[in-house]
């Protein structure tokens, strides 16, 4: 074991995985000799060569395009995204390529040895164009896995399960984490299990359900609650797509409460999927509507970034609403 | 650290200096005249009989197929078709100038290079008539064929957004250490697309071994060229990347066979891109969606059917003595009864089994598709009445 941050953590796993597998080619913008805008690329073309870590031009539908092109022929792209804001161009190549490879040729071509890598969220006074989550416009698209962790620990053992996992994966990094979150993370192999929830806390009287940055801010939000004698579970959902519907109605049934934490925007947000089927599988289970404490309906403000935020002080009064309902 | 610099190659002057397009010369390469006849100083690219008439048949076939299946949609009996009349010689002859090894990335007008590949006409049916042995399995509309067996990747509808892939899977075919390049066509429509432009620069700065074919031929749907782009056409655009160019005349079969050789030569013992500009004409409707005599005139079709690459290359196949009239006409008699078999065939043969609906979203099914899928079934068996086409299956 060894202390890392999270992206000294997806620095591991990349190397991990470049080492063993030939086919293994990391590219994007600035990810060549300076490691990436975060560094989470340091050293590799130093250790693997300009033509298996290199730069690309300043193109996301051309990285995501080539990507498709690389992924369909049998290598394994891993391709960043410098912003999760600047996914967009890419859109297209994404959701009418990348997600429909395998379904439209019948299963004889695929992209799923693709991963894309984007940081995405707030809390780094980024403004508008650099605090985007925009995990709700892809979990609509079939096709796609979506990943998120929520600490170095997971980043690790996530990114190695999704580079090698047979379906294109979304690996979206929470970078307000980037260099704040250390764990402890072992240096050899391992992975985490895509479309599986992880138990964060165990409690009685209220599902707390999130994933990556905001599993710290329901951690934080709980322990206010804790104060007040309200015992709360902790669910850090880990896969956007495929979900684990599973573990949080079976989490539900038990506390018979359900909250849903995201910093994206609240309407059409992913809350609003996890609702609905919840609501489905645990109707007379449920003792309060289901709350959602989620960004504002607007872009991501630069000043009002606090106030924008779902954080632990929001949290923790719908916490109380939920209870008392 | 590397010292790099950028204005290296740049001449300077003390005046004003604009570069206007009509200063740029691409010349077109042409190699037969219309009457089957060399040009002079052109010279022939080394095509056995074989080849040539494998060239021919398939650009007959083509024909063939596409007439009869603009028939079977006029009379419902498939959705939607999309005929490559008088630019056959771009993908047929360009297909002959590759290795079987060679990856197609197509846009959806290369029916001929399929054909050229091996694609049977059994296998063009099933496709169109979504039938289950449709290796699509009954996901596309019509004509968006694909063949990994054949190297043919599978056509998406999206436009122009194979041109990035073909660089990716070309640059990948290079990290493999494979004797194999990419061949990527598109229209000259798909050109204004970003996809295009970041293609093109991606397979420049990263050296890949890949053809981009353009099948410049006039109209995108409805829009002319001219109200497509400005400058000298597509060709420009390729040096303006840095990628080696060759404008071709697109319907002569000769040109277009040995540019694509050339081409194919450079992007594999350089591993770099090339550009081939094919100048053609669509003499068909853009898809049998469109009626192009809304827009343009009948004369100007005309002066384009005295152009037809078929027609030449029969001139130049007879000069050669390797052209018989009545072995011709035999051949495109079989062709047009082949089509009409394999069609009805084809009809008669059902679709995929609905548990198709949800296989390869995922390399596994997973639990909310599951879920979906068996409400689904629920629900066609209580209204079997409703859904013949699956019902008689689903227990």
């Amino acid at each position: 074991m060894a202390k890392m941050n999270l992206l000294q953590a997806i620095n591991s796993a990349l190397i991990t995985v470049m080492e063993q597998d030939q086919r293994v080619m990391v590219f994007g913008e600035d990810v060549g000799h300076f490691g990436g805008v975060f560094r989470a690329t340091s050293n590799l073309q130093e250790k693997f060569g300009r033509a298996r870590c290199f730069n690309t031009p300043l193109t996301e539908q051309g990285i995501i395009g080539f990507a498709n092109g690389l992924a369909s022929q049998g290598s394994v792209p891993v391709a960043e995204i410098q912003f999760g804001d600047y996914i967009f161009p890419a859109f297209d190549q994404i959701v009418n390529e990348t997600a429909k490879f395998r379904y439209r040729s019948g299963g004889q071509f695929s992209c799923g040895t693709l991963t894309i890598r984007t940081p995405y969220g707030g809390g780094i006074a980024g403004g508008l164009y650099h605090s985007q989550s925009p995990e709700a416009f892809f979990a609509h698209c079939p096709g796609l896995k979506i990943v998120v962790p929520r600490n170095p620990y997971q980043a690790k053992g996530l990114l190695l399960a999704s580079i090698r996992d047979d379906n294109p994966v979304l690996f979206m990094e929470p970078k307000r984490l980037y260099r704040a979150s250390v764990s402890e993370v072992p240096e050899e192999d391992y992975e985490l299990e895509l479309g599986k929830a992880d138990l964060v806390q165990e409690g009685k009287d209220i599902t707390l359900l999130g994933w990556g940055a905001q599993i710290e801010i329901l951690q934080k939000a709980a322990d206010m609650a804790l104060d007040d004698g309200v015992s709360c579970e902790i669910i850090d959902l880990r896969s956007i797509m495929p979900w684990d519907a599973h573990t949080v109605a079976e989490s539900v049934m038990k506390t018979g409460r359900l909250l849903i934490n995201h910093e994206a925007p609240q309407t059409g947000g992913f809350a609003s999927e996890i609702a609905a089927t919840i609501q489905d599988k645990c109707f007379l289970y449920l003792e309060a509507p289901i709350a959602r404490v989620c960004g504002l309906d607007t872009p991501y403000p630069l000043a009002h970034e606090k106030e924008y935020m779902p954080d632990q002080f929001k949290t923790y009064e719908a916490i109380k609403r939920t209870l008392k309902y | 650290m590397q010292d790099r610099n950028h204005l290296a190659r740049v001449n300077t002057t003390h005046q004003v200096h604009i570069i206007e397009n009509g200063l740029i010369d691409i010349p077109m390469l042409q190699i037969l005249k219309p009457d089957g006849t060399l040009h002079n100083e052109a010279r022939e690219p080394e095509l056995n009989e074989d080849t040539a008439r494998k060239i021919y048949d398939t650009m007959e076939y083509i024909r063939v197929l596409d007439e009869r299946m603009i028939g079977a949609q006029r009379q419902g009996r498939i959705s939607f078709y999309l005929a490559s009349t008088g630019e056959e010689a771009a993908a047929v002859a360009s297909a002959a100038a590759l290795s079987e090894h060679d990856m197609i990335m197509s846009q959806y007008r290369e029916q001929g290079a399929l054909a050229y590949r091996g694609y049977t006409t059994s296998q063009f049916m099933n496709q169109m008539f979504s039938n289950e042995k449709d290796p699509n399995k009954g996901r596309q509309m019509p004509i968006h064929y694909g063949d990994k067996p054949l190297n043919f990747m599978t056509i998406s509808s999206p436009l122009g957004t194979q041109i990035p892939q073909a660089a990716g899977y070309a640059y990948g075919q290079k990290m493999a250490g494979n004797e194999a390049i990419t061949i990527c066509y598109f229209g000259e429509g798909a050109a204004s697309e970003g996809d295009f432009h970041a293609g093109l620069n991606m397979a420049a700065v990263l050296n890949c071994p890949v053809i981009f074919f353009c099948r410049n031929n006039g109209y995108a749907i409805s829009t002319p060229a001219d109200e497509q782009f400005a400058g000298d056409g597509i060709a420009s655009r390729g040096l303006g990347y840095g990628i080696k160019t060759i404008r071709v005349d697109g319907n002569d079969p000769l040109a277009v066979f040995a540019a694509t050789q050339q081409a194919r030569k450079i992007a594999l013992e350089e591993q770099c891109p090339v550009l081939i500009e094919a100048m053609t004409y669509r003499l068909a409707a853009h898809s049998t969606s469109d009626d192009p005599t809304g827009y343009r005139s009948r004369e100007e079709e005309d002066k384009w059917r005295a152009k037809d690459p078929i027609q030449r290359m029969a001139k130049w196949l007879q000069q050669k003595g390797w052209f018989d009239e009545k072995a011709n006409k035999q051949l495109i008699e079989e062709s047009r009864q082949a089509v009409l078999a394999a069609l009805k065939e084809a009809e008669k043969v059902p679709v995929n089994p609905i548990d198709d609906i949800v296989s390869d979203v995922y390399s596994d099914v997973p639990w909310h598709l599951e879920e979906q899928l068996n409400n689904l079934k629920q629900h066609i068996r209580k209204y079997p009445g409703e859904y013949p086409k699956t019902s008689g299956r689903v227990k």
